[in-house]
């Protein structure tokens, strides 16, 4: 298998291509424009539909377009464009849609910056949009796991008809790192019935929607929705832990501040401190197993985010108020030094 | 005994939720004749706006998606896109295609996408219970402009075959009004047309067809047909504004 040199967001174009996306749809905005340029060149040659949208709400509606007609389709953009895509997002999980959008995240709020950040935890995983809803969520911290993520998240919208976010941030999608495409033998996926294809002599419609104007008629179809997010919690939680046969305390950062964290974890180690790191790889479904793993020995739990807290609120609900959390982020675009991180886990190990 | 009249099979044979006198259901009614006589029935997707003709999707015999307010056309060109060896069509009122989603109307038919917008215009908000629409002639009342469309206020109706005829990306559009005999019948050739343009690969087409709407105008819908063609036409004029030169 060919190791290539990648920057993020190309390599994760590539990836979906190979992950079988057949249309592209999305609207300029920085730190994410190499994906949709490298669609643009490589998605016409390899039978594939790239297609700029006038804005980014008209970009997710024609999502909701093609993931409707049956097709693997995927958006991309950063946050400020997300936050304009929620109400096509609360559609497409209100009417089950599988598709994969990509949220190459910057500082916020408001405009904000073009600096890395990872302040939409909130949005991404509460569900940004309107009803009562949930988005898979898949939170890369290298290039390499971007690419493989990007095939698990096709795989994971068409097995459960629900969109799948891909959660990055300026970092990720603008460095460069040796990649490798591995061939992956295809999985067995529910078929695409319900898709309105034209009736093609089938002999009832296929209908797309999220209206039920009869209470009754939506309450059950939002306990239908809950039953396969209960499934999706069950089922599909992932997490690794680092360093963690013997820790006492653990750090838990995800993404790109996994990356810095680790290396803080590492300068612990060799001053002594029994401290290990646990990455979230779902963000949502929030895996609580890797918390029930490390809890019998856990000492304290210490959060680093690139924001003011918000995955932090799901550590303490994992934890259960079983062991102190403390937190240490920045915000903005600004990016914490291993160093810094360092210093934390020694006042962690201090307070508990 | 011979049929003279039946349903048309791209029609589902269930009644409708729109009140008397309503345009809605001629309009319905029209594209399914359209689709019977073209035999596309089997390989149409329907695009239901938000609306009066939100439920369509309950109405027309054909496979639908329903959009979020004002985007059916981008939802169309998703579907067109992904599919294109498909009939798409959209179905949308005026304040669904020309307020809310104007954004989206507009580059759909610069990009020439090939796909047909049925546009029904009736000057009103119809299922929110009769609001001031992008159509709404100056002088008319509704629940909010209740003292008569103000253009110092509220400005004036957007003439949607006009604008968008200045584009190059349409190949056909026209309005028609649904007044009489005669005038529903070239709704139906516009209609016609329309998806004739599509078959052919000649890109965006759209028919905007006035339209009355007893209920929310307060009037008995003679009357209402009778402000159709005596005042909304002023204000809309019918007629073709775009269609491919000959030869």
């Amino acid at each position: 298998m060919e190791k290539v040199l990648m920057k993020g967001n190309e390599a994760l174009a590539e990836a979906a291509i190979r992950a079988g996306c057949k249309c592209f749809f999305g609207y300029p905005i920085t730190p994410q424009s190499e994906l949709p340029a490298y669609l643009a060149r490589e998605m016409p040659k390899r039978g594939g539909v790239f297609l700029q949208a006038e804005s980014e709400v008209a970009a997710i509606n024609m999502v909701y377009g093609a993931a409707g007609a049956g097709v693997r389709v995927m958006t991309s953009s950063s946050s400020p464009g997300i936050s304009l895509k929620q109400e096509g997002i609360s559609y497409l999980c209100g009417a089950e849609l599988p598709c994969v959008i990509v949220n190459i995240m910057r500082g916020g709020p408001g405009l904000g910056d073009i600096q890395p950040a990872q302040s939409d935890y909130f949005q991404a995983t509460r569900g940004g949009g309107h009803g009562d809803y949930r988005t898979i969520v898949l939170a890369p911290s290298s290039v390499q796991e971007l690419v493989d993520l990007v095939y698990d998240a096709f795989d994971l919208a068409d097995m459960y008809r629900n969109p799948v976010l891909i959660l990055g941030d300026g970092i990720l999608g603008q460095m460069m790192e040796p990649v490798v495409f591995k061939e992956r033998p295809a999985r067995q996926l529910p078929p695409k019935d319900w898709a309105t294809t034209g009736k093609m002599g089938r002999q009832k419609t296929n209908v797309i929607n999220s209206l039920y104007l009869d209470p009754v008629k939506l309450e059950e179809h939002n306990l239908k929705l809950f039953k396969k997010y209960q499934e999706i919690e069950a089922k599909e939680q992932r997490y690794e832990i680092l360093n963690g046969d013997d820790a006492e305390y653990f750090v838990v950062a995800y993404g790109i501040c996994a990356r810095i964290a680790h290396a803080a974890v590492e300068m612990a180690r060799e001053d002594g401190i029994k401290v290990g790191l646990i990455r979230p790889i779902t963000l949502w479904p929030y895996p609580k197993k890797a918390f029930e793993e490390v809890l019998p020995k856990a000492k304290a739990f210490l959060t680093v985010e690139l924001s003011l807290g918000q995955m932090v609120e799901d550590v303490k609900l994992s934890v259960e108020g079983r062991a102190p959390v403390y937190f240490y982020g920045r915000t903005g675009g600004m990016v914490p030094t291993a160093e810094e991180i360092f210093e934390e886990i020694k006042k962690m190990r201090g307070l508990s | 005994m011979k049929v003279v009249f039946e349903r048309p099979k791209s029609l589902q044979p269930t009644k409708t939720h729109y009140c008397p006198g309503c345009g809605h259901g001629v309009i319905h009614r029209l594209v399914a004749e359209v689709m019977d006589e073209l035999g596309i029935q089997d390989k149409t997707i329907g695009v239901a706006p938000v609306g009066c003709a939100v439920l369509a999707y309950n109405y027309f015999d054909c496979d639908m998606q329903q959009a979020a307010h004002g985007r059916a056309p981008a939802v169309a060109t998703g579907i067109k896109r992904a599919l294109p060896d498909r009939v798409v069509f959209t179905y949308q009122g005026d304040g669904d295609l020309a307020a809310i989603g104007t954004a989206e109307i507009v580059h759909a038919a610069a990009r020439g996408e090939n796909i047909t917008v049925i546009f029904v215009n009736n000057a009103i908000y119809g299922m929110t219970g009769g609001q001031m629409a992008p159509t709404t002639l100056v002088g008319q009342k509704t629940e909010t402009s209740p003292y008569g469309r103000d253009p110092q206020m509220a400005g004036y109706p957007i003439r949607v075959c006009e604008m968008l005829a200045t584009l190059d990306g349409p190949s056909f559009l026209a309005r028609a009004e649904l007044t009489d005999v005669k005038n529903i019948n070239k709704a139906k050739s516009y209609i016609k047309k329309a998806f004739e343009m599509q078959l052919s690969g000649k890109g965006f087409s759209l028919v905007e067809i006035l339209s009355p709407c007893p209920t929310n105008w307060g009037m008995k819908p003679k009357d209402a047909v009778d402000w159709v063609k005596n005042e909304m036409v002023k204000v809309f004029p019918p007629g073709v504004f775009k269609e491919p030169k000959e030869g």
